[in-house]
């Protein structure tokens, strides 16, 4: 893994009030990106119009396309042409999204889509925050595969885990998700975007061996293929069939099963690598708020109230999402009382922490509908009760 | 070796299409246009969706990309967009370009990006066993029409004139050098062009309207092709029957899209940019 630094273009260095939809597209610009195909949809429809006006002038591409199935389309076709790309969309459009999600996955493309989520199901409550798409995001292509997600919780952290994001995503070669939220996407807070000299940058794999002999789906020694740009002569085939190293189809269960391996453990295989948590006061604790996103700032605030009542509680941030941190999770089942899960949905992670406790411990789960965020109250009520 | 077999990668034969497909006469029309016209194959990339029509990039040796149902002219308006110098190449069915994928067809045609599209039009989904599609002949029995089909289908060249296309035209199987000449023209064309190419599938369209072998299907399509002074003669209520060939719209002032984007939108920004700079410095002092 070859790292660059950033090239000062696309950097606007200094401290800014931007909302998180404005930073993921500063971020996007900070990483590389070059070219942006995407499709109105409230409320992430301000990164479209940023990139707009901010992408041509570091020499990028935008092109506003005619639905959601199509952004994503031009994204994979952008990178076989050499480009970091990126779309942000919403529920509707993340839907529309997921087939050619799963051709990307079976291509092993690196781009970044940025989910600004919003109340659902079906339209639901454009204007209003959810956490809704969380499971979506897992499992939303048909087919196994595995991706990576990741949640942040202020405009700050959009613009540094787009960096990020990028980065996962040329190192792995699959699609990341930014899973924001309207109210992080419409937040409007201090960003700092550092000197160019100091956004460390992974460099996309690039194959350099002989034109004939170039492979599209053989594996380098960390597991992950080299890419290529079309038009460099390196005449490559790649389909979303089944397919050998050659990126030729092959229809048959062997094959199937090297490939679909293949793409499930160059992640799993890498999680410890990967996944990113945050805790806070979590060595005395015997209740732990697992939280991810606007709710983890929420989750602060039920945390002090609690403390001051005297109740041993700490907090577990996911800032990755998925692939999920199913080790720590189940290290600390085995020593607390209970997890506590608030979130912006009816119930979707909470159902990972269950799993990844293995009934050593009580799990409590909090939703919410969507539309706006926990009261600190209720929160705070759940951990009593879970102290009890 | 011939020079146009430069193009044809004979590593990933045999095809999977039927004896006497169309497809075959289609793939040479191509890879001889890129050969007479000398495009090298590096500077080439082939896109197609799904069907029968999709399989045919897998048999180019230039870059090549099998993509989803549908979508191929969007993954091809990513990699003109990120590459314009390339010679990008389009292959779609008529389910693929017409029905699923009808939306980007017209959005294609009114942004002019340069994608040269052949559009494979066999009046059937083959791929899937013989499903009607947006191309079938009316009254034609197809395995989801077995009452006959009540559709209207689309008229190509209408639909992509109204899209604003700035090459349109059609040929047929059944001519493979004038076809292999459209495709010249086509390739040499700024903007987004298509050519619509009528082709035979005597399995799952002829078989169940007694046409069953590739002569009998051949011969239905030669009795429907008309030349363009030919169908203006027809009275309008047969019109829709036949398939008039040659070139419907060819217009060369239209700019092309990428042309557009690269010539007006960067530059601008990039000048406004500068000047933004020098005002500040000079405010600086």
């Amino acid at each position: 893994m070859k790292k660059l630094k950033a090239d000062p273009k696309g950097v606007l260095t200094g401290a800014h009030y931007l909302d998180g939809d404005y930073a993921l597209a500063e971020g996007a610009l900070a990483a590389g990106c070059r070219f942006f195909a995407g499709y109105p949809i409230t409320p992430s429809t301000e990164t479209a119009e940023r990139f707009s006006e901010r992408i041509p002038k570091v020499g990028g591409v935008f092109i506003q396309m005619e639905d959601e199935l199509a952004s994503i389309a031009a994204l994979i076709g952008a990178v076989w042409g050499g480009q970091k790309v990126m779309t942000v969309t919403s529920g509707p459009g993340f839907s529309l999204m997921m087939e050619n999600i799963g051709l990307a996955c079976m291509q092993e493309i690196p781009l970044v889509i940025a989910n600004v989520q919003r109340g659902g199901p079906s339209t639901g409550l454009p204007t209003l925050t959810g956490q809704q798409d969380m499971m979506q995001a897992r499992w939303g292509s048909h087919g196994d595969y595995e991706i990576i997600a990741l949640s942040p919780d202020s405009p700050q952290e959009c613009f540094d885990l787009t960096i990020e994001a990028f980065n996962l995503s040329e190192t792995y070669r699959v699609p990341v998700f930014v899973m924001t939220d309207e109210c992080v996407g419409h937040m409007h807070e201090k960003v700092v975007i550092p000197p160019a000299d100091k956004i460390e940058l992974v460099e996309r794999k690039w194959y350099k061996g002989p034109k004939d002999e170039y492979k599209p789906y053989k594996l380098d020694k960390d597991g992950i293929p080299f890419l290529v740009k079309a038009g460099d002569g390196y005449h490559f085939h790649t389909t979303g069939l089944t397919r050998d190293e050659l990126g030729y189809p092959v229809i048959n269960s062997d094959c199937q099963d090297v490939v679909v391996r293949h793409l499930v453990e160059k992640i799993r295989g890498n999680a410890d690598k990967i996944i990113k948590i945050e805790e806070d006061q979590i060595e005395d604790a015997d209740i732990v708020v697992i939280s991810y996103g606007i709710t983890s700032r929420v989750a602060i605030r039920a945390v002090q109230m609690a403390r001051k009542a005297g109740l041993k509680v700490g907090t577990l941030r996911l800032i990755t999402v998925w692939p999920f941190p199913e080790k720590r999770i189940n290290e600390l089942a085995k020593k607390i009382k209970a997890f506590v899960v608030p979130e912006i949905n009816y119930g979707q992670m909470v159902l990972e922490v269950e799993r990844c406790s293995q009934g050593q411990t009580r799990v409590i789960g909090i939703p919410h509908c969507g539309g706006w965020v926990h009261d600190p109250d209720d929160i705070f009520k759940t951990i009593q009760e879970a102290a009890k | 070796m011939r020079d146009y077999e430069r193009y044809i990668r004979y590593r990933t034969f045999p095809t999977p299409w039927c004896p006497g497909c169309g497809d075959g006469i289609i793939l040479k029309a191509i890879a001889m246009a890129f050969s007479e016209l000398k495009i090298q194959p590096q500077d080439i990339v082939v896109v197609a969706g799904i069907g029968c029509s999709g399989r045919l990039p897998t048999f180019f040796n230039t870059n090549t990309l099998h993509t989803t149902h549908g979508r191929a002219l969007t993954f091809a308006t990513g990699i003109k967009l990120a590459k314009p110098d390339k010679t990008v190449v389009v292959i779609s069915g008529d389910g693929d370009a017409l029905a699923i994928g009808g939306n980007h067809l017209i959005h294609a045609a009114r942004r002019n990006i340069g994608i040269k599209m052949i559009l494979i039009n066999n009046g059937i989904y083959g791929m899937t066993g013989g499903q009607v599609s947006p191309l079938t002949p009316q009254k034609f029995i197809t395995e989801t029409t077995p009452y006959g089909n009540i559709e209207p289908k689309f008229d190509t060249v209408n639909l992509l004139k109204a899209s604003k296309a700035s090459f349109v035209a059609r040929e047929t199987v059944n001519r493979p050098i004038p076809l292999k000449q459209v495709i010249k023209k086509s390739f040499q064309h700024k903007g987004f062009s298509v050519v619509e190419v009528i082709s035979n599938c005597h399995i799952n369209l002829g078989r169940k309207n007694n046409m069953k072998d590739p002569i009998a299907m051949s011969r239905w399509i030669a009795d429907k092709t008309v030349t363009q002074a030919q169908f203006e003669k027809i009275p309008v209520q047969e019109q829709n029957t036949k398939y008039p060939v040659g070139i419907f719209v060819e217009d060369k002032e239209r700019l092309e899209y990428t042309e557009l984007y690269y010539k007006h939108i960067v530059p601008t920004t990039q000048a406004e940019t500068i000047k933004a700079n020098s005002t500040a410095k000079r405010q600086k002092k």
